[in-house]
């Protein structure tokens, strides 16, 4: 049942004025204030905002908010073995979270085994270790694939890990067209941003078109890519270049697919989007809001898509792991509060909540419970549920969300004539643009324009600044996994394995889908660094020319 | 590898390696020291990612370097820092500062502190404390080893 919207009244002048004044900073603009420039026609605003739930979903893509579902409460976990992470995943889902997200280490990010010399000193470090289905099977032994939504962030061997999770849905007896999540497979924000790279880019993109294909014919609620334009944020980018960058990169691959002679509305709706979630308040939502506005129109117009589920833009979002201090670490847990309410008013269809101890190290349950807790809170015991997109016809917003508009169609001209955006990270156009954001932003910190609480502004109040406990991860974890792996190598059929990945490399040479080879790879218990091996003796390492 | 040209002409100016070894590619920090030192005056080479100490030294090797900045922020440092100390030290470059800056447990500080690493610069250090540290750092030792 739907409920009626609730529109937040007209703010006076006097008030506007004032709540401009506490904003110094938005990115969206000329980085002046609100009063500064021009304001939203109050009457042209009437005449075109539009309602939640319908075209272009400005203000939302449910016609009742929150009223038919909660967003679900999705925390990025992973560290160690499988076996200390599938711990915390189920403490997680026995305290009310409503999906998994796998946070994996650096080197099976990379593409490479726990034995190989390159992962020294890394494994479980950052993330969960995955070398191989047998461990895919130990992180979600006791969970059942069609009980909960996984998110895996993952790119470059994102084929690789969703074979691995097929895999392991197909030995649990659950198909896989009733499997729900969602796989990052986001490789233009890694070469912007993360740099968590192994392919040339047009190679990488090969790839990407090959889960959209496979997973629009085999697993078809299965959330295919996640444009993130979280990790641009933290790299430096201001809102509005978080915005433009994700969306174009968006457009990137809606393109590619067309290109390899997929239908739109064949795979569009199953591209989901990932947000960071900020201190700046109101920017926040408004870039929510012109995401949304700007995707619908650009699926509708630019690529003529006809199914409403290719206009609606869905998102997770995750407060500014950047904004947190290991100075005065508490005051992390008010900021993740304020970033996680901005999200939820913006419309944020999944959300992840930083911990207190994350500019110190990966968090420790009880961190990773607080934070969890942060946003039951904001769903259970305010009312912000009841409303749908409340600051719909707030000058402010409004005037923001415009401007994010405006601000992003103008960055969308200029990657469309550097040849698009993998031409355009080739000539380092994104990673230049965000290094000088970067900078620019160190700098406010250093001459205090930028007010950091507990870094350079109350300093030295002699409270809260006390050590809290953080999670250490020993170099024995390294050591258990390496003695793993030589296992599952001595007891696998090694023949098989060299078969499935001389398949798989003449696959790559040609231009057929990889995914059925990588599925019989990982069925002979192939591992990543194998996996990622043989594309790498066919297409070769991506190596970055360094923009500072 | 990319050199990048200071506008200030001091007689000699302070010759930086800012390296970033290891599998992560978090490269905000690394890219923003080395311009904060570049603007301080210094001659700064960013390596780029995924350097091996090996590479590091080579590259600090070639550019005849004061110091060497590496950016770790994965907990990969226990296995990188000696590596690199012991490196240097084989060839001869007992003058060399190292320093590190990212997400360095203080449990680990001891460690390196006892490697003869005595920058360490965790979450939150102004760039200006870096900049103070090496150059207070090199003059230092050069005003003792050029008579």
């Amino acid at each position: 049942m739907a409920r009626p919207p609730i529109i937040a009244s007209n703010v006076t002048k006097t008030r506007l004025s004032t709540a401009a004044t506490a904003v110094q900073t938005w990115a969206s603009g000329s980085g002046g204030t609100l009063s500064d420039r021009g304001r939203t026609d109050p009457f042209e605003l009437a005449r075109t905002l539009g309602e939640p739930g319908t075209f272009p979903y400005t203000r939302g893509i449910h016609a009742d908010g929150y009223g038919g579902k909660l967003w679900t409460m999705r925390q990025f976990s992973g560290f160690g073995t499988p076996e200390e992470t599938n711990q915390r995943y189920k403490a997680l889902l026995l305290a009310g979270g409503t999906g998994l997200s796998v946070a994996f280490d650096l080197p099976t990010l990379m593409g490479r085994d726990p034995d190989h010399p390159l992962a020294l000193g890394e494994v479980g470090k950052c993330g969960v270790s995955v070398a191989s289905l047998a461990d895919m099977e130990t992180l979600f032994d006791g969970i059942g694939l069609d009980a909960v939504t996984t998110s895996m962030t993952i790119n470059s061997p994102a084929p690789m890990i969703l074979a691995m999770y097929l895999v392991l849905a197909e030995k649990q007896g659950v198909d896989w067209a009733r499997l729900s999540g969602t796989i990052q497979n986001d490789i233009l924000k890694e070469y912007i941003a993360q740099k968590e790279y192994i392919y040339p880019p047009r190679q990488s993109m090969r790839l990407i078109v090959d889960v959209f294909e496979f997973c629009a014919r085999e697993a078809a609620r299965w959330n295919t890519i996640s444009v993130s334009g979280y990790h641009i944020r933290e790299a430096g980018a201001t809102a509005l270049q978080e915005l433009a960058f994700t969306l174009r990169d968006g457009i990137e691959y809606v393109q590619a697919g067309v290109d390899a002679g997929l239908a739109v509305d064949e795979f569009v709706p199953r591209m989901s989007f990932f947000f960071n979630a900020h201190n700046n308040f109101f920017e926040e939502i408004a870039k929510y809001r012109a995401a949304r506005s700007l995707w619908a129109q650009t699926m509708r117009e630019r690529f003529e898509a006809r199914d409403e589920r290719s206009w609606k833009l869905r998102f997770h979002a995750q407060t500014a792991g950047v904004s947190l201090t290991a100075q005065q670490p508490y005051n992390n847990v008010v900021r993740t509060a304020i970033q996680a309410l901005a999200a939820v008013l913006g419309g944020a269809n999944s959300l992840h909540t930083n911990a207190l101890d994350e500019a110190l190290a990966l968090p420790t349950g009880d961190a990773a419970l607080l934070a969890l807790r942060t946003q039951q809170v904001i769903a259970h015991e305010t009312d912000v549920t009841l409303t749908v997109d409340p600051f719909g016809g707030s000058q402010v917003v409004e005037h923001l969300t415009q401007e994010m508009q405006t601000g992003a169609l103008d960055y969308f001209k200029q990657i469309d004539d550097l040849g698009g955006m993998v031409s355009a990270i080739e000539q380092g156009y994104p990673q230049r643009e965000i290094a000088d954001s970067a900078y620019r932003d160190q700098q406010a910190v250093e001459a205090g324009e930028s007010v950091v609480i507990g870094v350079n502004r109350y300093a030295d109040s002699g409270t809260g600044d006390a050590a809290i406990p953080t999670l250490y991860i020993d170099e024995s974890v390294g050591e258990r996994q390496v003695s793993r792996l030589e296992e599952l190598r001595d007891r696998r059929d090694a023949a098989r394995v060299a078969e499935t990945l001389d398949v798989l490399r003449q696959g790559a040479v040609g231009t057929t889908n990889l995914m059925p080879h990588l599925l019989d790879a990982v069925r002979a218990y192939a591992t990543v660094g194998e996996m990622c091996d043989a594309l790498r003796d066919v297409w070769g390492e991506y190596e970055e020319t360094p923009a500072l | 590898m990319r050199k990048v040209e200071s506008r200030m002409k001091p007689e000699r100016k302070i010759r930086v390696v800012i390296a970033k070894p290891g599998l992560d590619g978090h490269d905000r920090g690394a890219k923003v020291i080395a311009r904060a030192l570049r603007d301080a005056g210094m001659e700064v080479i960013y390596t780029g990612l995924r350097q091996t100490p090996e590479q590091i030294v080579e590259a600090a090797l070639q550019e005849d370097a004061d110091v060497v900045g590496v950016s770790i922020l994965s907990g990969a440092h226990n296995h990188i820092c000696p590596r690199l100390v012991e490196l240097l030290k084989a060839k001869g470059m007992n003058d060399v500062l190292v320093v590190v800056g990212g997400i360095i447990p203080d449990v680990d500080i001891p460690t390196l502190n006892a490697l003869g690493i005595e920058g360490i610069f965790q979450p939150g250090t102004p760039m200006q404390a870096i900049i103070d540290f090496i150059g207070r750092y090199v003059r230092g030792v050069s005003a003792t080893s050029s008579t």
